[in-house]
């Protein structure tokens, strides 16, 4: 899988430096739906590198967050800074274009498109030609759509994917979708991507596998990934950082070893004590 | 006093439309679907009634009549054509009661032809007029907004107090949800639909009695138009319709008083797109956030 | 593996061809008198129908959108078109003639994009009964400007342009302009804001811009459609722009498989053809068709020909036994 490495023509992977300054800020964030604070005094701060990963019990605001994060919904209170950047104001597709990419807990693929469109959909600003330029078939489509196919063939075979390129995305099985879902997210050149779930739905040595993949694309792209899951060896055995969240509300922040032993945490999780 | 006999007519065209609204507003808020079909079961109304009329029966006969063919019409279609798509893609369903739309405009077309039926009004209602000072208040004008004041309170008291109401106002909430609290989502469809087209043909036979005509296209602009009463005043909400359909029924008669009558179509039109553009959600509506 | 697929422009060449000599026959045909004069004009009639379907099938199949006011940008082109036919009278008629279809597509597709804006903030039915609106509105106009229009009486005495090779021209180049398209990044777009919008949206993908482009190029060959029917019949009244000329239209999108374009072609043809071949069938003609959009929506709602495309190159390779179903990953065209 070392073959990955940037194709000239279809946007160069700039070379992050790891220094630690944030590729993702967010401050104060807050959302009200109707009179309940889904979300409140939300904040986070991601390194370019950092594989950090967003926890906690069912119905916390975590998708909430992701979507704070990615402008499907817009804070009612708070900034985000995207590469230091304020996103106030911003729609989805601008904030993608500034790098953040994300994946579906409820997994939003192309159904009736192929794998490898889905891909190519991702590349979509990647691409470079204009619509007259399609029209007319000019060298520069043609060349332009064969690097995005070699591009997109390549980056699914992180996931030794490159075979089911011509099947539609919607008959996949579920743990390919989801992986597919990555890839798409990849294509976009993100600085830093968000998965909601990755793992849902897959058995351990799948997880297994995809831990490891998760990993070797921070590691060649080196891009910043922020996760929501809810297996726990996953998020303990790749994350750098961790952040617990509870009715909207952060409860805990750390490394994975404070987080096991966070009292807060063990309450969220488990009830009181005295309760049980 | 123009303005304020402008301002009764107004009042007794924006009831129709308020009348005829609810059962779009109804029917989307519960299904998310614009029933293309609902303005031609206004026109269905009105030449049962004025079959029933011209053979010279009692009128009750004929209102209880075209009220009770406006339900049963409209449950059979809900049955035949919109339920085996309950699942299917929202766009399936607008182009099949678009298909319905026009199934029954010409099937009226070909069983009674294309042109217009006198509706014999002053047997409905004696064209009495009474006079308050200098304004004349025709009797249809007055029985026309008793009855959907009347209407309005009916259907409000059926849809907060009864069972029936509660579970309508679940399954629009969230079909899925009502579906696991035990209600019949079906029969709770059928029911909207009944409710819905109960007003239509209360609204048709005062629609008929205001304009006389009957004819196998009426229905299309009137429910076009009620709909778009519907959308202005919040799509599902009551007091909404009631508003929407004032408010586009005082439009008419203003933009036919200052003598533009050949606008009124495009103006209403035009309001519809500058609400949508200013407040999709109406003047009452609520919005809806697809989840993500 | 896969074999070698025949190659690009090779059969770019072989469909060129295919598309002259059809163009060449079909004017044969024409000037030997076999036809009618009323057959004469229904294949023009025929040629301006699959523009309309295939431009709308742009937004309803494509983008996954139902607008109901076609026929108001055909209105508009319509109107446009004879209007500057009649203006350039003086002129060459070569010049005359492309003027006239490109400003009336170029309004049409300023409309399109004038509807298109508040179109992107809704969705489904309000969409629908915004395009439907604005389709009466433009109809309302065309009625009450007499000194532009006509007005009722209608606008009489336009030149007609229309021959059958000018429609054939403007027919190939629909068809090859927007199937180019689609075979883009930019179709891909738009397909994939059918598919799932918010997806569409995080692919960085402006759903706005893309939505007013589909909407911009389906009402521009509208326009240009338009302008052809008015060169075809030589006068034009308000009438023949109603709701029920853009449900005609829908029909045959449906017909034929939102999403295929051939679908949109086939359906065209034939539903065009039909009322002429069988008089029987032109009064019971929109019964039929309002019973078809229920019956194609219950029991096969993708429409006959699906999503299905037609391409020359895969029916050859499939008759020389050129390439097995397994296609080489990543090719296409």
């Amino acid at each position: 899988m070392s073959k990955l490495r940037p194709l000239p023509a279809t946007g160069f992977i700039p070379e992050r430096d790891l220094d630690k300054t944030p590729i993702l800020e967010a401050h104060h964030l807050g959302i009200n739906f109707g009179g309940l604070n889904a979300v409140k005094e939300f904040n986070l701060v991601i390194g370019r590198t950092e594989i950090a990963g967003l926890i906690g019990p069912n119905g916390a605001g975590k998708t909430t967050v992701f979507n704070l994060l990615t402008k499907v919904y817009q804070p009612t209170k708070g900034t985000i800074l995207l590469d230091g950047r304020n996103t106030s104001g911003m729609t989805i597709s601008q904030v993608c274009r500034m790098g953040i990419a994300r994946t579906f807990q409820n997994i939003r693929l192309f159904k009736d498109m192929t794998v490898l469109e889905n891909v190519l959909v991702g590349l979509h600003n990647e691409i470079d030609y204009r619509l007259a330029g399609a029209i007319f078939r000019i060298p520069a489509y043609w060349r332009a759509e064969r690097i995005a196919r070699e591009r997109a063939l390549e980056l699914l075979s992180i996931f030794n994917m490159e075979g089911m390129a011509n099947i539609k995305a919607g008959s996949l099985p579920y743990g390919a979708q989801r992986r597919l879902e990555i890839v798409r997210a990849l294509a976009t050149n993100p600085s830093i991507m968000l998965l909601d779930e990755p793992a849902a739905g897959m058995n351990p040595s799948e997880t297994g596998e995809l831990m490891e993949n998760i990993r070797k694309i921070r590691d060649t792209f080196k891009i910043a990934i922020l996760l929501i899951e809810h297996d726990m060896n996953l998020v303990m055995g790749i994350c750098e950082g961790i952040v617990v969240l509870n009715y909207g509300q952060i409860i805990a922040k750390g490394t994975p070893e404070e987080i096991k032993n966070n009292p807060a945490v063990i309450e969220a999780y488990l009830g009181k004590k005295e309760a049980r | 006093m123009l303005l304020l006999s402008q301002l009764i007519n107004g009042l007794q065209l924006g009831s129709i439309y308020a009348l005829v609204a609810l059962g779009y507003s109804m029917v989307y808020g519960i299904i998310m679907l614009l029933n293309f079909a609902h303005g031609d079961i206004i026109m269905a109304g009105g030449y049962i009634a004025v079959l029933i009329l011209t053979a010279g029966r009692n009128p009750v006969l004929a209102i209880i009549l075209a009220i009770i063919g406006c339900v049963l019409l409209s449950v059979l279609i809900e049955k035949v054509a919109y339920k085996p798509l309950r699942s299917a893609p929202r766009i399936s369903l607008l182009i099949t009661a678009i298909g319905v739309s026009l199934f029954l405009q010409n099937m009226a077309q070909l069983l009674f032809t294309a042109n217009a039926r006198s509706f014999p009004n002053t047997v409905v209602i004696p064209a009495i007029n009474f006079r308050i000072g200098s304004i004349n208040i025709s009797l249809t004008a007055l029985v026309t907004i008793v009855v959907t004041i009347i209407s309005m309170i009916c259907l409000t008291l059926l849809v907060q107090k009864t069972k029936m109401g509660k579970a309508m106002r679940a399954v629009s909430e969230d079909t899925d949800a009502a579906k696991l609290m035990g209600i019949n989502v079906n029969s709770t469809i059928t029911f909207t639909f009944a409710t819905g087209s109960t007003l239509a043909g209360i609204g048709s036979i005062l629609y008929c009695c205001r304009y006389p005509l009957v004819s196998p296209t009426m229905g299309s602009l009137l429910g076009l138009k009620a709909f778009v009463a519907a959308v202005l005043g919040g799509i599902g909400s009551i007091p909404g319709a009631m508003i929407g359909g004032l408010a586009i029924g005082f439009a008419e008669v203003l933009v036919s008083a200052v003598g533009l009558s050949e606008w009124t179509d495009a103006v209403v039109f035009a309001i519809l797109i500058i609400v949508l553009l200013v407040k999709p959600t109406g003047f009452l509506g609520r919005s809806m956030q697809e989840k993500v | 593996m896969a074999k070698r697929r025949i190659p690009t422009p090779v059969s770019y060449a072989i469909n060129l061809v295919l598309i002259a000599l059809l163009l060449v026959v079909g004017n044969i045909v024409i000037s030997s008198g076999i036809t009618s004069r009323a057959q004469n004009s229904l294949f023009l009639q025929v040629g301006i129908y699959i523009i309309l379907a295939v431009s709308l099938n742009v937004v309803t199949g494509y983008l996954g959108q139902l607008p109901l006011g076609h026929a108001g940008f055909m209105a508009v082109g319509a109107y446009t078109g004879a209007l500057v036919w009649k203006a350039t009278a003086s002129m060459p008629a070569p010049v005359s003639i492309v003027l006239g279809l490109l400003v009336a597509g170029i309004v049409s597709a300023i409309f399109g994009i004038i509807i298109g804006i508040p179109a992107l903030r809704l969705k489904g039915d309000y969409l629908a009964i915004v395009t439907l609106g604005f389709g009466e509105i433009i109809r309302v106009c065309i009625i009450n400007l007499p000194e532009i229009t006509g007005g009722t009486p209608g606008l009489l005495n336009i030149p007609k342009h229309s021959t059958f090779t000018l429609v054939y021209v403007c027919v190939v180049l629909t068809c090859v302009v927007i199937h180019m398209m689609m075979k883009s990044r930019h179709g891909r777009a738009i397909l994939s804001i059918r598919d799932n919008e918010i997806a569409a949206e995080s692919c960085g993908i402006s759903t706005t811009y893309y939505k007013v482009m589909a909407f911009s190029v389906s009402a521009f060959f509208a326009g240009i459609a338009g302008a052809l029917f008015a060169g075809n019949q030589g006068s034009l009244f308000p009438n023949a722009f109603d709701f029920m000329a853009s449900i005609n239209i829908l029909v045959m999108v449906v017909l034929g498989g939102m999403g295929s374009m051939i679908g949109s072609v086939i359906a065209a043809t034939v539903l065009t053809s039909l009322p002429l071949v069988l008089q029987v069938f032109s009064k019971y003609r929109m019964i039929i068709y309002s019973l078809m959009l229920i019956i194609v929506m219950i029991f096969k709602p993708s429409g006959l020909m699906g999503t299905y495309d037609f391409s020359l190159r895969n029916l050859l390779e499939k008759l020389t036994g050129h390439i097995s179903k397994k296609r080489e990953a990543g090719t296409n065209e």
